[in-house]
């Protein structure tokens, strides 16, 4: 129905032609009386049908729009009112279903380059690997080192390179997912592409993100880069061991920590020496261990219909 | 470097509006930005005018429409602007904020015909 004057039927169309408006003979028209003899000249047609009038009509009406209003242009609004990464997100809770389905506890570890992310997660799958099976999804922008590194420990891993990319994102780690013989109740780590920035806009749809500083950085890194501290739920601080020849003070990257991200948990670990690494180790059990649980309580009793 | 993943995401999204409700052609994109979210609009209408080259989104007027942050004092409970994370709220000195407001990115609204 034309939205300015209310006549005709809209742009229903049968095949391919547009129902006749219906000039009402039978009863006076009240607003827009037409000289007699004339038809209705208003029929709502889009434009490729506008081609086709003749040549002495002007047709107000043959927009996308299907109407004019004087001032008014073609064009119209069109309501979006979504989340940019919408789409990633949407991965990211496919990923998150996949994984609580099958008691998979997933984290995301993100941090600078060279604060020890793959060293960190060697030691982490040695202390764990008898507790739970283990797959690891390694992100860099090339090569397949990291993957290797992660392999030598018996555990599998796939290396997604991301070429010019700066992050993972929730799709990449789908694909991941698929090709990896993940086990029910096992951990997942994915270590993303070493970068503080990017990483944190993208849900991968894990339980957490856990940001990783090292002692031989700067303690003021989560002011500098507060988007991924305040992404993540835990913190951890590695390569402690060297504290004793370096000038870091813990208690200010913690409090500037603190500043960003509120209550943040932080543990103190070296991963080469072992220190702090059995809480950071418990640390994972009892969240794996929960999310075996959620997952139990949530398969049907009855064997039947599973 | 992830305005370019952005820009990628929002051209995804006008392409699929214009399978929903057709269109021919986008003159203008609103967006909303969070002033605490990670992002370079410069380079976000850089990257954008890029990926949009060949689309239905062609030369599209990028609107980008920034929100204010603001977050609420965990320890005082008053509500204030912020322009960081870590601000401390200017009441009570505390750093136990809850942010409220401009952590967020939308696709607002697209103007089109």
């Amino acid at each position: 129905m034309c939205t300015t004057c209310g006549c005709g039927v809209g742009q229903t169309r049968i095949n391919g032609k547009t129902i006749p408006a219906r000039p009402r003979a039978d009863e006076p028209l009240r607003f827009r009386p037409l000289p007699s003899g004339q038809a209705h000249p208003h029929e709502h047609a889009p434009s490729a049908v506008a081609n086709q009038q003749a040549a002495d009509t002007i047709h107000f009406g043959t927009g996308i729009a299907g109407t004019h209003a004087p001032g008014m242009s073609q064009t119209r609004i069109v309501k979006i009112e979504r989340d940019i990464l919408a789409k990633n997100n949407q991965y990211a809770a496919e990923n998150r279903h996949y994984l609580a389905e099958r008691g998979i506890f997933a984290l995301n570890l993100a941090s600078s380059p060279g604060s020890g992310k793959t060293t960190l997660l060697v030691k982490t799958i040695e202390l764990l690997r008898d507790r739970f099976p283990i797959a690891v999804i390694e992100g860099d922008q090339q090569t397949d080192h990291d993957a290797a590194r992660i392999r030598t420990t018996g555990v599998p891993a796939l290396q997604i390179n991301t070429g010019k990319g700066c992050h993972l994102d929730a799709q990449m780690v789908s694909h991941a997912m698929q090709q990896l013989p993940l086990q029910h109740n096992s951990l997942l780590f994915i270590e993303n592409v070493g970068n503080l920035v990017c990483p944190s806009g993208f849900d991968l749809g894990e339980a957490h993100k856990v940001v990783i500083l090292s002692v031989t950085e700067g303690e003021d890194k989560p002011l500098k880069y507060p988007n991924m501290f305040h992404a993540a739920d835990l913190m951890l601080l590695n390569k402690c061991d060297l504290l004793p020849y370096l000038t870091f003070d813990v208690d200010l990257a913690i409090d500037y920590a603190h500043r960003v991200h509120p209550r943040l948990p932080v543990m103190q670990i070296s991963a080469t020496q072992g220190s702090g690494m059995h809480a950071w180790a418990d640390w994972i059990e009892t969240g794996a261990r929960r999310a075996a649980a959620i997952s139990q309580a949530a398969q049907p009793h009855d064997s039947q219909f599973g | 470097m992830h305005e370019l993943s952005l820009a990628e995401n929002i051209l995804q999204q006008i392409e699929d509006a214009a399978i929903a409700q057709p269109f021919n052609r986008v003159i203008t994109v609103w967006l909303e930005i969070g002033q605490l979210v990670c992002v370079e609009q410069e380079s976000l209408r850089f990257f954008f005018a890029v990926v949009t080259e060949d689309s239905i989104a062609r030369q599209a007027k990028l609107e980008i429409i920034s929100i204010a942050g603001q977050a609420v004092c965990q320890a005082c409970n008053r509500i204030f602007p912020v322009a960081a994370y870590h601000a401390a709220c200017p009441h009570c000195g505390s750093y136990a904020l809850q942010v409220t407001q401009g952590n967020g990115m939308r696709i607002k609204e697209l103007e089109v015909e």
